[in-house]
């Protein structure tokens, strides 16, 4: 269409059982999503663990945007937009480092690490101008949970943990990992490019419907228990917090195992140092708990994916174009656990990995599939008739059932329709 | 120290035990690629730079022996749908050197290579200096290590799911 619907429009093309495909294939909407959702909600941008010192920065990215994370010299966190004040160069050029400043190569103006504007060649020739009005730009608000940092480009709206909601307790079920209580993004990055737009990567996270089919190849050869958590005996389910946020909570699952370790295909016996570290942490009964539950698989909007051992954060770079950035969650104090953590995650995801390059595959054939009109909707109707609420009042369904996609889409409507 | 004569001669068994590999792994021949591998095989494919330690940070491939035959099962089931149907493969390499003789006795050699590959997405071309070491096995040359840099590993990378 290439026109972006006016307000009262996205209802035409989002409704609740099905959405439009243009919506994934048009630039005027991704134009539109740039600012009515990246340039303005809550975006995960990096964690606290990756500038642990004064001076460290780390070089990351808001959809097209780079944007340099620094911990200043008092040890707050900035994210700096990475674009000189003066004539738009890029002031930082490498991935990550330590720096109290930024100089641009262009005309030499430096730039202190929580962005204020220090110097500049040649001063005289900028008499009487005030300096402080020439800062690099910044991300308006910047918050964490846990140690994971988020950005919003909105001077105002919800603040994060209103933004999180019922989400929020899905990270502290995450940290409970460490014996110390926090995760660490320590162990670098794969980032993995796909031709297909972000949407198609975002549903798939807590899509429960495709592993039996998708990665059959993976779970036949390596003798896995994972097919099964989504098979149609399953008690896991698909859960829709609200604000875009999804889960697939297999708890149900492992807790019928009633085996510490299970959810990781392992156990106690392999993992001694770290077991012992959570039960002096946590006591026994409280560790036992934590390692049966295994960690949570959540989908926050709208890029940040926990997928149990590693997480993804999702940038788009254009309509049919995004890069996945995946890491292996390491937890504080877990060395042994970190290992099998990185090793696992190297296996599966990344350009080669065993089970991602499989969705990734998905994702490009979605997007050339969705360019025919005809049909021209995504249907997305899987257990609507059979969601239900949970104890907190979260829809759930059955662990195959696309409670996760209506609940995003409901999501990006509010935030489409919002002017 | 080699003879000039044996040096010639192991170039030549070196060279063409990598153009072997070369043309199996373009061709898809998965289990005779396998076989190229001694039991104690490790395959790496660094991400983010030449010298990373893989024992503390993400690869895109860092298989040991056992993982290198599960790759290989995934590929052989014909549902691993990133290869189904198969890119289209052919690689030229060249520059083989043979390095400085490892502790142990395995031979140590060097190449670059360029792929073509042409999948359902679009054409890509992946470029790469490849470290190898080789070892006699009952009188046949296996592959004991090979660690593939690709030049744009610092970047985003579109699937790779063939064998490089």
């Amino acid at each position: 269409m290439n026109v972006v619907p006016r307000a009262s429009q996205w209802g035409e093309l989002i409704r609740p059982d099905r959405v439009h495909g243009s919506l994934y294939s048009d630039p005027a909407i991704f134009e539109a999503e740039l600012q009515n959702i990246w340039y303005r909600t809550w975006v995960y941008v990096g964690h606290e663990s990756e500038v642990p010192n004064a001076n460290d920065y780390v070089v990351k990215s808001i959809g097209p945007q780079s944007v340099i994370m620094t911990r200043d010299e008092q040890g707050k966190v900035n994210l700096l937009l990475n674009r000189c004040s003066h004539r738009g160069n890029q002031v930082c050029s490498y991935d990550k480092g330590n720096a109290r400043s930024f100089t641009c190569p262009f005309h030499s103006w430096t730039f202190a690490n929580d962005g204020r504007l220090v110097g500049y060649a040649f001063p005289d020739g900028y008499e009487g101008q005030d300096k402080s009005k020439l800062a690099l730009g910044r991300v308006t608000r910047v918050q964490s949970y846990r140690g994971f940092v988020f950005g919003s480009f909105a001077a105002e709206g919800p603040d994060l943990e209103e933004h999180l909601g019922g989400a929020a307790e899905t990270i502290d079920r995450l940290v409970r990992f460490s014996p110390e209580g926090e995760v660490e993004v320590t162990a670098g990055f794969l980032k993995h490019r796909v031709k297909a737009n972000w949407k198609f990567i975002l549903e798939n996270e807590c899509d429960g419907y495709h592993p039996a089919f998708v990665h059959s190849s993976i779970f036949g050869v390596a003798d896995s228990a994972i097919g099964k958590l989504y098979g149609g005996a399953s008690t896991a389910v698909t859960r829709d917090y609200g604000n875009g946020h999804t889960e697939i909570d297999l708890r149900p699952e492992f807790r019928k195992r009633d085996t510490p370790m299970s959810w990781f295909g392992t156990t106690e016996e392999r993992l001694p140092d770290y077991t012992s570290r959570m039960k002096a942490a946590y006591g026994d009964q409280k560790a036992r708990e934590i390692m049966i539950d295994g960690t949570p698989h959540v989908m926050i909007f709208p890029n940040l994916f926990i997928a149990e051992i590693q997480m993804f954060v999702i940038q788009p770079l254009a309509v049919d174009d995004s890069v996945q950035h995946v890491t292996a969650l390491q937890f504080k104090g877990a060395p042994d656990m970190n290992r099998r953590l990185r090793q696992q995650t190297m296996g599966s995801v990344g350009p080669a990995g065993l089970l991602l390059a499989d969705d990734s595959e998905m994702y490009e054939r979605c997007h050339r599939g969705v360019l025919a009109r005809n049909p021209e909707w995504i249907f997305l109707g899987r257990g609507a008739k059979r969601e239900r609420q949970d104890e907190l009042g979260f829809k759930v369904g059955h662990v195959t059932d696309e409670i996760p996609s209506r609940g995003i889409w409901r999501h990006y409507r509010s935030l489409m329709e919002a002017v | 120290m080699l003879s000039r004569d044996s040096s010639a001669t192991l170039a030549s068994a070196v060279t063409a035990f990598i153009y072997k590999e070369a043309r199996l792994q373009d061709e898809h021949a998965y289990e005779a690629w396998e076989a190229l591998w001694t039991d104690d095989g490790v395959y790496w494919v660094p991400a983010n730079g030449d010298d990373i330690d893989p024992e503390k940070e993400m690869s895109i491939i860092y298989d040991n022996r056992s993982r290198i035959s599960l790759r290989i099962k995934q590929l052989l089931t014909g549902k691993r749908h990133t290869q189904t149907p198969q890119s289209r493969l052919r690689r030229l390499v060249s520059n083989i050197e043979l390095l400085d003789e490892q502790a142990g006795g395995d031979i140590s050699v060097a190449s670059n290579s360029m792929v073509f590959e042409s999948s359902l997405r679009d054409d890509t071309i992946w470029a790469a200096r490849n470290e190898y070491r080789l070892r006699y096995v009952d009188g046949e040359l296996r592959m004991a290590y090979k660690k593939v840099i690709l030049v744009n590993n610092e970047k985003a990378l579109f699937t790779l799911s063939f064998l490089i």
